[in-house]
């Protein structure tokens, strides 16, 4: 049972493998839009830190803030984007008339988001650090915890976007790319948490990237690890990974119960 | 023929009493039917009729409002991994990437369907339909008859105990076609498979199935051998028969009736 679950997950992978091979605009994108980000933000934090006072490095702060925040926005379309995939290609029919479970196409998508999502990442943390001088070594071993929780919640937007198309059809498409942005500014990537009005604050903390900002900013500041909170942010993002993966499952079943999976290649077309 | 018929009674395929209901419209009303091994048989009707309904059904891309589909052993509700391991289709209307090459649709597909020694069993489709010099192009440049090879060979590559096919000929060359049925044909003979046909070809039907069913209002009208049910409904033609079902469908006795 084990060796059929490999075999049809790396089936997807190997998919997404045959589709990179032979395209540089599938290749690109994998790191150009995050170098560029990186590029940028480098040169805003080399300002801020020339023309403000000089006890505040803003290169971990604000450049770090933005290779995970990148990080994260990479994982969550490395899943809609090998989803995406199947829909441009009307594949679906092809797909789940095949004996893959729903559970094995979503472990395909997250073996596929971690490959493409691992290009942008290395690319960035070659610019950041090479370039622009950020040691990941000021966040210790805090990191590890960090890259987990964004991973795991980039997993889960990457599914809900991905229910949302097979759910609403392929012109859904354009929900999905703003959402990174949509929640950004509850993610307090930038500023802390404090900024934020009340009523958002509790939103803010419904967020589990939130979490990782704000130990990232505590690290910073020397400020005693307080494992409490990102311990209730990795809670909160296996919960929702749980609970997109649910939906998914709920949204394809409702799909199949409907006639929308075998008429979605018909409404593709059109 | 004869063999055909006494193996057909070792059923691959059999539903009970499906039916599909959208809302009000009822798009399979009740339809009941089994495939016997070895056994070709054809699922005739109009556009409208429920053929593509029923066929996404047994490929449990559509869940049935009630009725039970079995597939070699395996209930397709309960057992669907076995259910599918056992079967394969190809149709017109769904063509496999074009963005991959046939190689590394095979490959994918083969590893989907869980094909041992897939390396051997990919040349050997390769072979039988003619796309060995296709291995390294994209699906998406191919012809639409050569699509539907490929859509052919990825059918096949798991050797099904059951095969549904829409329409597999439907645009192919006269010379093609007439391969691709013999190809058919010679598997549904030498390997223990039964295979589910729509056609709109009522000469094709006529040369391919052993055993026709007719689909109106997503109910069976007729069932026979698609050589004497014309005769036995006072038709020339099955084409003739056809367009009956097609226009008059109240002027045909229902098998059920017979």
């Amino acid at each position: 049972m084990k060796a059929v679950f490999v075999r049809r997950t790396s089936a997807l992978l190997l998919r997404q493998f045959y589709l990179l091979r032979g395209s540089p605009a599938r290749i690109v994108p994998l790191f150009a839009w995050v170098a560029i980000d990186i590029v940028l933000w480098g040169f805003i934090t080399r300002y801020l830190n020339a023309v403000s006072a000089a006890r505040f490095n803003f290169v971990p702060a604000m450049l770090g803030a933005v290779l995970l925040w990148d990080f994260m926005a990479r994982v969550m379309q490395g899943i809609t984007t090998a989803f995406l995939e199947d829909v441009w290609s009307r594949n679906f029919l092809n797909l789940f008339a095949s004996p893959m479970s729903v559970t094995e196409y979503l472990s395909g998508l997250v073996l596929s988001s971690i490959a493409t999502s691992l290009v942008g990442l290395v690319v960035m943390v070659a610019l950041a650090t090479l370039v622009f001088g950020l040691s990941f070594f000021v966040y210790g071993a805090m990191l590890a915890a960090f890259l987990l929780v964004l991973f795991l919640f980039g997993i889960s937007l990457g599914i809900f976007g991905s229910a949302l198309v097979l759910r609403f059809g392929p012109a859904a498409e354009w929900f999905i790319w703003p959402i990174p942005a949509f929640i950004s500014p509850l993610a307090c990537v930038f500023y802390p948490l404090a900024t934020l009005p009340h009523w958002m604050q509790w939103l803010a903390r419904l967020i589990p990237a939130s979490y990782v900002f704000e130990g990232m900013r505590g690290v910073l500041a020397h400020r005693a690890i307080a494992a409490t909170p990102l311990a209730i942010g990795s809670i909160l993002a296996a919960l929702y990974l749980l609970l997109m993966a649910r939906a998914f499952t709920g949204v394809y079943r409702h799909a199949v119960r409907t006639g929308l999976i075998a008429r979605y290649s018909a409404e593709t077309v059109s | 023929m004869q063999e055909m018929t006494e193996n057909a009674n070792a059923s691959i395929l059999s539903v009970t009493e499906l039916r599909k209901r959208y809302g009000e419209t009822v798009a399979v009303d009740g339809v009941s039917f089994a495939v016997g091994m070895h056994e070709i048989l054809g699922l005739l009707g109009p556009n409208g009729a429920g053929k593509t309904t029923t066929i996404n059904m047994i490929l449990g891309v559509l869940e049935p409002t009630s009725g039970k589909i079995i597939i070699d052993g395996c209930d397709l509700a309960r057992r669907r991994r076995q259910a599918l391991e056992r079967t394969n289709f190809a149709a017109v209307y769904a063509p496999l990437p074009g963005n991959l090459t046939v190689g590394q649709n095979l490959r994918v597909f083969g590893l989907l369907y869980g094909v041992k020694r897939l390396n051997e069993r990919i040349d050997g489709v390769l072979n039988e339909y003619d796309l060995v010099r296709f291995r390294d192009t994209k699906c998406g440049v191919l012809s639409s008859g050569e699509q539907t090879r490929v859509a052919l060979a990825k059918a096949m590559l798991n050797q099904p105990r059951l095969l549904l096919l829409d329409e597999p000929t439907a645009s192919l060359d006269p010379a093609t076609a007439r391969e691709i049925r013999a190809t058919i044909r010679d598997f549904a003979a030498k390997c223990d498979v039964g295979v589910l046909w729509t056609s709109h070809n009522m000469i094709e039907v006529a040369e391919v199935c052993h055993r026709v069913l007719f689909l109106s209002r997503g109910r069976i009208l007729l069932e026979g051998d698609p050589r004497r049910l014309p005769a036995e409904h006072e038709h020339e033609t099955l084409e003739d028969l056809f367009v009956t079902v097609a226009r008059e469908p109240l002027t045909i006795r229902r098998t059920e009736e017979e």
